[in-house]
């Protein structure tokens, strides 16, 4: 039992960058969401109950426009279809054994961040650890969108430009520390990065949203890099 | 806005929880597929890269302050410091570059 303790303090410990970023991120969120005409019980609710970045800004604009529940639901799932991908990784990395309960509640925190942390973490997965990312990341995310809502210049710009970082920063913090000595991976990083450059800069491929952008190019890449380098068995033991 | 709200978000919560939670419970066996094994290897890496770059860049006020942020914590990841550091510092970075520039 301590050592569940242990695992959801380290949770609770990586998530606090989560938090500020999610807090930068969601109060933003907050302000169009008013911005649109939602209460603000609507859009806590919103976040509370979705916690997906994209999906719900996405999901401003179709409520705006009065869209269809299908387009509605239609425009989450290929926004969110890259939670699948993440999904099917995580699933790998948590014991065979973890009972279904933890597998429902670990699946509700599938985020970019909280899956870019947990999956990169040595050894296989403490589900304590992500249930500690969970507890300080969500409330982040749910209070931003509140005071976002409430009032959207509570906050000085100044400090809400400087935690939009936060989650990049995160992210760099995950993948550079493996890559360093490793020229596959750091050709793979390099690759991913240029690649996605060129997403936004080349006019037809400009328009296609960023979820469904991040998949497309997670397949390809990482489906590409499989063929090419398929990983020995010390990699397999992370 | 004619729809109702609270329908809309139960749809998008139905569908994005659907999304998450079916690999997770379906996939309760580990893959024994070299080829898979080695694709969801690469997975995260190559998701948090196309997620950073070029995003970071225009996640600031301005692409200075950004650019700043991305540097420092580049190179504080790769001295090894923790995710609360990095991510701390290039937070900092940027706020205090705004304040210069």
């Amino acid at each position: 039992m301590n050592e569940n303790i242990k695992h959801w303090k380290n949770g609770v410990k990586d998530g606090i960058p989560i938090c500020l970023g999610y807090f930068a991120v969601s109060f933003t969120f907050g302000i169009v969401a008013k911005l649109e005409g939602l209460t603000p019980f609507q859009a806590v609710l919103m976040s509370a109950t979705n916690y997906t970045s994209a999906g719900q800004f996405a999901a401003l604009g179709l409520i705006g426009t009065s869209a269809t529940y299908v387009e509605m639901a239609i425009t989450q799932l290929v926004i969110n279809i890259r939670y699948c991908l993440m999904s099917c990784s995580l699933s790998q990395k948590m014991d065979s054994k973890t009972a279904f309960l933890h597998r429902f509640l670990i699946a509700f925190g599938i985020t970019d961040e909280i899956f870019g942390v947990s999956v990169c973490k040595e050894g296989k997965l403490n589900q304590f650890y992500n249930y500690g990312l969970m507890s300080i990341g969500m409330p982040g995310w749910v209070v931003g969108t509140f005071c976002g809502i409430v009032s959207g210049n509570l906050l000085p710009e100044r400090i809400i430009s400087a935690l939009s970082i936060a989650l990049y920063g995160m992210f760099i913090a995950v993948i550079i520390p493996p890559a360093k000595g490793n020229k596959l991976l750091s050709g793979i990083i390099l690759l991913s990065m240029i690649i996605s450059l060129l997403f936004t800069k080349i006019s037809i491929l400009r328009h296609i949203s960023s979820g469904f952008k991040i998949i497309f190019l997670t397949v390809l890449i990482a489906g590409i890099a499989a063929l090419l380098f398929p990983i020995k068995e010390v990699a397999n033991e992370r | 806005m004619n729809g109702n709200v609270y329908l809309y978000i139960l749809v998008m919560a139905g569908v994005t929880y659907l999304i998450r939670v079916i690999p997770l419970t379906l996939m309760r066996k580990e893959i024994k597929n070299g080829y898979m094994k080695s694709f969801l290897y690469y997975v995260p890496y190559v998701t948090l890269s196309v997620m950073t770059f070029p995003a970071i860049l225009g996640a600031t006020a301005n692409i200075w302050s950004a650019s700043a942020g991305f540097i420092i914590a580049l190179i504080l990841a790769y001295r090894g410091n923790s995710l609360f550091k990095v991510s701390l510092l290039a937070c900092l970075t940027v706020f205090i570059i705004e304040l210069i520039v």
